[in-house]
């Protein structure tokens, strides 16, 4: 397969063509505005269709009804610009539509700035809107497996009839890496529920609502199974020289590959440390993290954050090991030595 | 064997294109590469930098401390990066614009006066191709074929003119350096 040089966002936007979505609905923020434009540029091409919206707020709306009639949908956006959409997302959760979002996370809180981070964690993993829901979480950390994860964004969202969100950072979404895509063709049937007239047979109702509390009830009984079903089929990580490791570092999407090269630098050392990546972040993976750290002394999970994924760290290990937390916060990135001189401290302060 | 490297210059002296171009060229030799722009609000006339890795193996983090090589277009560029470059590391000056010396004496600095090569072959544009010919004739870090190659890819529908002084660019950046 041949390779090109991409930018995150753009290996996004191809890998979603490629997975069959025709339709993007937008409203470009940095870090992200390239995959937006590379929507504009590319669905005209293949008679898709590309809209700019008026607002996050309007986009997810289009969203909500573009994925009612069972296509293929996606937007993008930036940390604010999620935050806008939330209302739109629990109705789509609630409703069990397929689309795919993307979230090019970037430092907040609030207006915040435009470098990258992954201080959006708890939005994206324990809900973010209102109610008892969840997205269906993935987090990629090259080029090439942000491509990857978009196609199986879109086969996750038809099979369980949720949003998923694929969750990036600035500097995954503006970093070029070689990266090729699947050939293969692509063919999905929503016809079984979606709404495309109901000539012959009783209408459907497309809904997120329901007056009766008990009636409700029994709508969120049925997320509930789906949920549990993502969790039993859907966990996803990756670990790298976890099996004779004393230390375990535990980082996720961009974070996960700058912990690889304290991994490198640290056995270069003599030091035996392993990593744990999770790549669902919702399911995240509980069992699997639990297993891997099951002989370390040290567990020691890196974010760019205030330590977001370190609660489901912490729900995974429980007080069986000791759990340590280093992280930067509003968009600085730390950098390899810095993580590597924190864990030697670490290791050095043994409790 | 792994080549991490930063490059540096004024908004408009076509750093991030200098990255790009070494990254196709690695990438068809079958190398793993990672090119990262700095990006984020700045003044016309401010500094724009790209980070490059070119490595046999799979990259892991794209982000680098301490870079082996360093490339300088311009003198904020050198006050910021001159101190994180790796001990025994490149530091590649274009001496036309960076009118003072590096500090340190623990670096290997090559000095390379980029525009005024560029302006003898009639373009002041190419001063990053003079560069880029010099910096990868002394790191090694891609053949100089594949380098063109990748050059002449990137500007894929331009002038035959122009590719023709790119590639006089070039070898007149490694003739600097002794090739």
């Amino acid at each position: 397969m041949n390779k090109i040089m991409m930018k995150g966002t753009e290996a996004i936007g191809e890998a979603a063509i490629r997975a069959g979505c025709r339709l993007y609905f937008g409203y470009p923020i940095t870090p992200q505005s390239e995959l937006t434009e590379y929507m504009a540029r590319r669905l005209p091409q293949v008679e898709g269709t590309f809209l700019q919206a008026e607002s996050e707020v309007a986009a997810v709306n289009m969203i909500y009804g573009a994925s009612s009639v069972g296509k293929r949908v996606m937007t993008s956006t930036s940390s604010p610009g999620f935050s806008l959409m939330q209302e739109g997302v629990s109705y789509i959760a609630c409703a069990q539509l397929p689309s795919v979002f993307v979230n090019v996370v970037r430092g907040g809180p609030g207006l915040g700035d435009i470098q990258p981070s992954q201080g959006d964690y708890f939005q994206a993993t324990k809900g973010g809107g209102h109610g008892d829901y969840k997205l269906l979480v993935l987090s990629p950390s090259t080029v090439q497996e942000a491509a990857d994860l978009t196609g199986v964004a879109f086969e996750l969202a038809d099979k369980y009839r949720n949003p998923v969100l694929i969750f990036a950072d600035g500097l995954l979404g503006q970093m070029m890496e070689p990266v090729s895509f699947s050939d293969k063709k692509v063919s999905y049937d929503n016809s079984s529920w979606a709404l495309i007239g109901a000539k012959n047979r009783p209408a459907r109702q497309v809904t997120s609502f329901n007056i009766d509390p008990y009636g409700l009830e029994k709508m969120n009984l049925e997320l509930q199974k789906k949920y549990k079903l993502m969790e039993e089929n859907e966990i996803r990580y990756e670990t790298t020289l976890t099996e004779d490791a004393d230390i375990l570092i535990v980082a996720h999407g961009t974070m996960g590959r700058i912990a690889k090269s304290v991994v490198e630098m640290a056995r270069k050392d003599g030091l035996k440390v392993g990593l744990f990546r999770p790549i669902t972040l919702y399911p995240f993976p509980y069992e699997a993290l639990r297993k891997s750290a099951a002989d370390v002394s040290l567990v020691l999970t890196v974010e760019m954050s205030s330590g977001q994924m370190l609660e489901d760290v912490r729900l995974a290990i429980a007080e069986r090991t000791r759990v340590e937390f280093y992280g930067r916060m509003a968009g600085v990135v730390p950098m390899p030595l810095e993580i590597y001189e924190v864990l030697k401290q670490k290791i050095g302060r043994r409790s | 064997m792994t080549h991490s490297i930063i490059i540096s210059g004024f908004g408009g002296q076509g750093v991030m294109l200098m990255g790009r171009v070494l990254c196709q060229a690695g990438m068809t030799e079958g190398k793993h590469v990672t090119w990262l722009p700095s990006y984020g609000p700045e003044m016309r006339g401010g500094t724009a930098n790209c980070t490059v890795i070119i490595s046999d193996e799979p990259v892991a983090s794209p982000v680098v401390d301490s870079p082996e090589e360093v490339v300088v277009m311009n003198i904020p560029s050198l006050l910021k990066f001159e101190p994180i470059v790796r001990r025994n590391g490149y530091l590649f000056i274009n001496s036309s614009v960076v009118d003072r010396e590096p500090k340190r004496q623990d670096i290997k600095t090559i000095k390379v006066p980029a525009n005024e090569i560029a302006d003898q072959l009639g373009n002041l544009r190419v001063a990053n191709m003079v560069m880029l010919g010099a910096f990868v004739f002394t790191t090694k870090c891609v053949n100089i074929e594949s380098l063109i190659d990748a050059m002449k890819y990137k500007l894929k529908g331009k002038d035959s003119s122009i590719i023709e002084l790119n590639v006089e660019a070039i070898k007149q950046g490694l003739r600097h350096v002794g090739g």
